[in-house]
């Protein structure tokens, strides 16, 4: 009996997106990876645009998402995906150009990159992952470290002395000129699920009608870095991260905005 | 038809011919000595006339990562900058011989190390030839030694590349790039249209279509017996650009007795000193090497059967000789005579250091 025979079409209420391939990720259980790249496989499906895409993938957790995601992809140096993007917005402006970024790889080595796409304004879409950690190499300070909070390279907890002070980098986005959408969201809640989506909806509408750079953080959490359940990583995300990173639209030139 | 003949500078014509010859993309960023490059492009606007982008980028690092998304789609695209910023490159330059795109980067070399000097060198031989970035990774490289080759390169590094699916880089120096020549300019070339590419690039990410498996641009693979094989399907690759695109020029060579090798404008020079030798009654003769990698070690091997001695005349403290000396494998004597720092030497001081050195 396949599973067409038990599931009738007129009882059908939920899918995997066609374009998520059957190959069981690499993130760890309660990572919010996984939960991202489906909303935008349903985004992308729901638009009609998977022809039309092409996605670049950064150094970090996701670098493998082009194993995920059933669309064609670049994989870019660490920190240079918005350069690219740029370019192939350039050469190729019809399609649908979006980068997938930790925070590490958006904002600290791929910095100037970051800032001189949003500046340029080109209609590029930038979905930033925000954990706060270096995840794939195993839970180093990023720039968006919580003062006090603990990693492998500052391990008795962020000493701004030391370290600097939190990047709120999607902050400085929104001043810039070039950026029509900046948008904070996380994935921890199905109401937050919902709420994501159509931020990322809207980035890939803003993509496709040409209207500037559209950038959507995902607050997230890393169960491995963080060294917490799921549970209690999501729990620790709304006592800690959003305090710092609060949710909602930080820039909206495009229209209604949706949340606060 | 006549011919259209124009004077301008070697950099102006990597502009020209980069417009000439259909290509989609230009990114750059300024530094002397090569800063016409994007300045000429500017001026043009190729944006409304072929449709080629031009793009100021941020830096060196983002207009070598913008050619490799550029690249990753299947466009003709370039970027040029000198000495200082292709470090910058590197990185970029691995990816895309990792990732195995077709792309074009000039460098128009200054004196370094460091900051150096804005006065043109041939110091980053050992870069272009031996690597640069990181990995076990070739370049197909061209010295052109004129204004004119200039121009004629840009559209034939094009073509090698696609051919091999590899990065070329041209490697100039101040001299050629601020010189002003005549040169014919090569004739308009439509860029592709996006059917085109498609066709002659069934790799590149241009959008996933239902009838094919999506396409991937990447150099990176964890699985070590797939990496290993993809490291040997890129030495079998070398192995075959080795055996066909090898390009040199040789100068009063059948009588030599004495032979210099020389690349670009240092080659222009050695021109100048084998005629003024000759009238001394020195026969010596000229293997300028076009391409320095793939490089001309058999043509050069085949002179250690001839020449009594060779003289290797680089604007650098010696490092296109190391190859010459694999090259002859000890069977004559092969010196080097360079200058540094900016200095250009003159046909007579070419004599002089192959009295004192190979005679």
């Amino acid at each position: 009996m396949t599973i067409e025979d038990i599931i009738k079409p007129e009882n059908l209420v939920y899918k995997k997106p066609d374009i998520m391939n059957d190959r069981p990720m690499h993130y760890c259980p309660g990572c919010s990876h996984g939960v991202v790249h489906k909303l935008i496989a349903e985004v992308l499906e729901e638009m009609g645009v998977v022809e039309d895409t092409i996605g670049i993938t950064p150094v970090g957790c996701a670098v493998f998402a082009y194993n995920y995601l059933d669309i064609d992809w670049e994989e870019a140096a660490h920190g240079r995906a918005p350069a690219m993007a740029v370019a192939i917005k350039r050469l190729r402006p019809n399609k649908l150009v979006f980068t997938y970024q930790g925070d590490g790889d958006l904002a600290a080595i791929g910095t100037a990159e970051t800032i001189h796409a949003c500046n340029r304004g080109d209609s590029i879409t930038i979905i930033f992952i925000n954990n706060g950690i270096y995840g794939m190499t195993g839970g180093q300070m990023a720039p968006t470290t919580l003062e006090g909070m603990k990693t492998a390279t500052c391990p008795y907890g962020r000493n701004t002395k030391l370290n600097g002070y939190p990047l709120k980098i999607t902050n400085l986005l929104k001043e810039l000129d070039g950026t029509c959408y900046v948008t904070r969201q996380s994935v921890h809640t199905a109401a937050a699920v919902r709420k994501a989506k159509k931020a990322i909806r809207k980035a890939f509408e803003n993509n496709l009608n040409q209207k500037g750079v559209s950038v959507v953080e995902i607050v997230s959490t890393c169960n491995s870095g963080w060294k917490l359940t799921p549970e209690k990583a999501n729990e620790w995300m709304e006592q800690n991260m959003f305090p710092a990173y609060p949710l909602g639209d930080l820039k909206d030139t495009t229209g209604d905005s949706q949340t606060k | 038809m006549s011919e259209e003949i124009k004077l301008m500078k070697g950099n102006e014509a990597i502009a020209h011919a980069a417009i000439r010859c259909g290509c989609d993309g230009y990114f750059g960023y300024p530094i002397t000595p090569q800063s016409e490059v994007l300045e000429t492009l500017m001026e043009i606007e190729p944006w409304k006339t072929t449709g080629m982008n031009v793009l100021q980028a941020e830096s060196e690092i983002a207009a070598i990562n913008m050619v490799y998304g550029g690249a990753g789609t299947g466009k003709k695209v370039l970027t040029s900058s000198s000495s200082p910023g292709v470090s910058l490159k590197q990185e970029g330059i691995s990816y895309l011989a990792g990732a195995e795109l077709p792309a074009l980067i000039v460098n128009v070399m200054r004196g370094g190390p460091g900051l150096g000097t804005i006065q043109p060198s041939q110091a980053d031989y050992f870069q272009t030839v031996k690597g640069g970035g990181h990995g076990d990774y070739r370049l197909i490289a061209l010295a052109p030694a004129s204004v004119q080759e200039m121009a004629d390169f840009v559209g034939l590094a094009f073509d090698l590349a696609f051919k091999y699916r590899n990065p070329a880089i041209i490697l100039a120096d101040g001299v050629i790039g601020q010189m002003m020549e005549k040169v014919v300019l090569p004739p308009f070339k439509p860029r592709r249209t996006d059917e085109e590419i498609e066709k002659e690039c069934p790799w590149a990410a241009v959008g996933k279509k239902k009838n094919r498996e999506r396409n991937v641009i990447t150099s990176l693979e964890l699985d070590p017996a797939v990496m290993e094989e993809r490291n040997n399907h890129l030495q079998r690759k070398y192995k075959t650009i080795e055996e066909n695109e090898v390009r040199y020029e040789e100068y009063m060579c059948e009588d030599a007795e004495y032979l210099f090798v020389a690349f670009g404008s240092s080659a222009r020079i050695c021109q100048k000193a084998v005629e003024l030798a000759r009238a001394q009654g020195i026969k010596v003769g000229l293997l300028r090497p076009i391409t320095l990698w793939p490089f001309p070690t058999k043509a050069i091997a085949k002179y250690a059967d001839q020449v009594k001695s060779m003289l290797s005349v680089e604007l650098n403290a010696g490092q296109m000789v190391e190859d010459i000396r694999l090259a002859v494998n000890g069977k004559v004597k092969v010196e080097h005579f360079g200058r540094l720092g900016g200095i250009v030497y003159t046909p007579d001081e070419i004599i002089e250091a192959m009295k004192a050195k190979i005679m």
